[in-house]
């Protein structure tokens, strides 16, 4: 594992808020794939023996929680809202478009290795549906026209780079 | 129009208001939290227990009880969990009071602690609030520096940390022994009540108060003007005020505070969200979260309620509707957690359930058969009657699906999963039928829902 000094500086101050380490799985599960950006049958591993568990006990967070992934995902994260609130005012078409755009479909890799697009639960944002997450930062009344703003965006970002 | 009285969400959206410590205190923060850790704690939860102050997760169960419950003699450290999970579809409160307003929450979180002596406070917040998750966290550490949080609390020798632990996208995390399990690291399979009431047997088996964000705000608010004056905003047995999240097809979405109980339901929608959107009708409304009974616009109520001392009788629509704990249980409903969804003429019920049942499907956390099982059938269910197959039988094979988990699963999910769908095939049978024999039964702009 190589992780970076300041991940591994973070996980040595989150362990101590909990009286039993098992707690920290959570965090600790954040972090590393921040760090790494998914969570490998290595990470798995050295998490348990940080915290003095079985892998198991990890192994099942990861499988688990929706937000844990074991594969990459593309360099930017879409997360469009599918639940009531945002579907009524149009999310699916939301989606729709940025699939359209990335040449993707949700759950998958864009073939450039550009964006992961997923249609998640609620965001708790439903009263500027729909609304989408790219990466940390949320979108509100993102229609399919904004959307394929943001996608032209997202699109003008990566050839900058 | 019914004024707004806005206690919680009083510098909500506010220009110029900040999440810092400065300017909270610029607007008199935390001088109540000083007041507080001066008097005796146990004045302090009485003063809940006189407010009348009912929880704003979704139970509605009285606060001031919720303290009272705490076992104090086990000689066990107490643990405070304020659940920042909030997941339940079409409620959107915490979001604002945690990016926009940190110390209110926090000071709310330091005088409950105070008062149930307790030594360490975890806000668990959902995963999918990052950024809310690094407000609180800076907001923390400006609170200890300031010394409002921390070792030695103002000087007084009582000692509190407070930390942040993020969830992972994990619906059933916003049960409240889900979360206490996904706290101790483990999924979050809910526990069995009893023996497993947070209160006795919590966190680490300690007892556990969970309390919802806009709940523990409350508690700040009835330490600064005491149980009884609270008491007297809202109505009996409804007490203080309540942030209603508008969702859905309404002109003016969005999150209003009011006095409980001082607002019908057809005030909120048609004068304060201006009514439904031009050229339409509305045709249902779910008023408490996704997994409240749904109301079917033209349907009536009727039956006794108490007014004061005397039984008196009703007969609403749903615009008459108060909204408060007690008349949204009459009629067959719940207040939840504030979050009322719209739906007008252009939706399809069947395709809106559909889209209820594949995220309880989603979110069933599996522990319990009829729960796991029946929720991902009423999900393919609907989705058959949606892709083309539905059949005139379907409406009470759903009925029966759900029947089945209601009352027969360890934690309240089953019920949040199975009533949707038992409201819906009830009210809206006819188009459940129509539906099978006509596909075209869905209207002709109706949005994609599944």
């Amino acid at each position: 594992m190589n992780l970076k000094p300041a991940t591994l500086q973070q996980i040595e101050e989150v362990i101590p808020h909990y009286p039993v380490k098992r707690s920290a799985a959570l965090p600790l599960l954040h972090l590393v794939q921040e760090d790494q950006g998914f969570i490998s049958p290595e990470a798995i591993e050295w998490i348990a023996a940080k915290l003095e568990l079985a892998p198991v006990n990890i192994y099942e967070l990861v499988t688990f929680y929706p937000m844990f992934r074991q594969k990459p995902i593309g360099r930017r994260h879409i997360k469009v809202c599918r639940t009531l609130s945002c579907a009524l005012m149009g999310s699916y078409q939301t989606c729709a478009q940025f699939e359209k755009q990335f040449n993707t479909y949700r759950g998958e890799v864009s073939p450039d290795g550009e964006v992961t697009i997923e249609f998640v639960e609620c965001l708790a944002s439903c009263g500027t549906a729909p609304v989408v997450m790219i990466d940390d930062e949320l979108h509100e009344k993102v229609d399919s026209a904004k959307a394929l703003e943001l996608a032209v965006k997202i699109k003008a970002q990566a050839q900058g780079k | 129009m019914p004024e707004q009285r806005r206690i919680i969400f009083q510098h909500i959206d506010e220009p110029g208001y900040a999440p810092d410590l400065d300017c909270y205190r610029r607007h008199g923060g935390y001088a109540t939290l000083a007041q507080a850790v001066r008097r005796k704690p146990e004045e302090l939860i009485d003063e809940v227990k006189k407010s009348g102050l009912r929880g704003r997760g979704g139970a509605g169960f009285p606060c001031g009880v919720k303290f009272g419950l705490v076992d104090r003699k086990s000689g066990k450290p107490i643990y405070l969990v304020v659940n920042a999970d909030e997941s339940e579809p079409g409620t959107f409160k915490d979001r604002y009071i945690i990016h926009q307003d940190p110390h209110q929450l926090l000071e709310g979180i330091m005088i409950t602690c105070f008062a149930n002596n307790v030594k360490a406070a975890y806000i668990y917040i959902r995963g999918e609030f990052p950024l809310g998750a690094k407000i609180l966290e800076r907001a923390i550490a400006e609170a200890r520096a300031a010394n409002l949080a921390g070792p030695n609390v103002l000087g007084t020798g009582y000692s509190c940390e407070i930390y942040v632990h993020r969830g992972a996208g994990a619906y059933i995390c916003g049960e409240e022994t889900g979360l206490i399990e996904s706290m101790e690291g483990k999924r979050p399979y809910p526990r069995i009540k009893p023996p497993y009431f947070p209160a006795v047997l919590g966190l680490y088996q300690c007892p556990t108060i969970v309390n919802n964000v806009e709940t523990l705000c409350h508690v700040k608010h009835i330490a600064a003007i005491g149980g009884e004056a609270y008491s007297k905003i809202g109505t009996p047995n409804n007490t203080g005020t309540r942030i209603f999240c508008v969702s859905g097809h309404v002109r003016r979405p969005g999150y209003y505070e009011f006095e409980v109980g001082k607002i019908t339901l057809g005030q909120l929608l048609n004068e304060v969200c201006g009514g439904p959107r031009p050229g339409r009708k509305f045709k249902a409304v779910i008023p408490g979260g996704s997994s409240a009974k749904v109301l079917r616009v033209g349907e009536r109520y009727k039956g006794k309620r108490k007014v004061g001392t005397e039984m008196v009788d009703y007969d609403w629509g749903i615009e008459d509707i108060p909204m408060d704990f007690d008349s949204l249980a009459m009629i067959g409903s719940m207040g939840g957690s504030g979050g009322v969804i719209v739906m007008d003429d252009s939706v399809s019920m069947v395709e809106a359930l559909g889209n209820i049942n594949a995220f309880y499907a989603h979110e069933s956390c599996g522990q319990c058969t009829p729960c796991r099982e029946g929720s991902l059938w009423m999900k393919k269910i609907t989705a058959r009657m949606v892709h083309g197959a539905a059949r005139a039988e379907d409406g009470a094979l759903l009925k029966s699906v759900a029947d089945q988990i209601a009352g027969r699963t360890i934690c309240a999910f089953g019920e949040a999963c199975a009533w949707p769908t038992q409201s819906f095939v009830l009210k809206f049978g006819d188009e459940f039928k129509a539906y099978a024999e006509d596909r075209k039964a869905s209207p002709p702009d109706a949005p994609a829902l599944v």
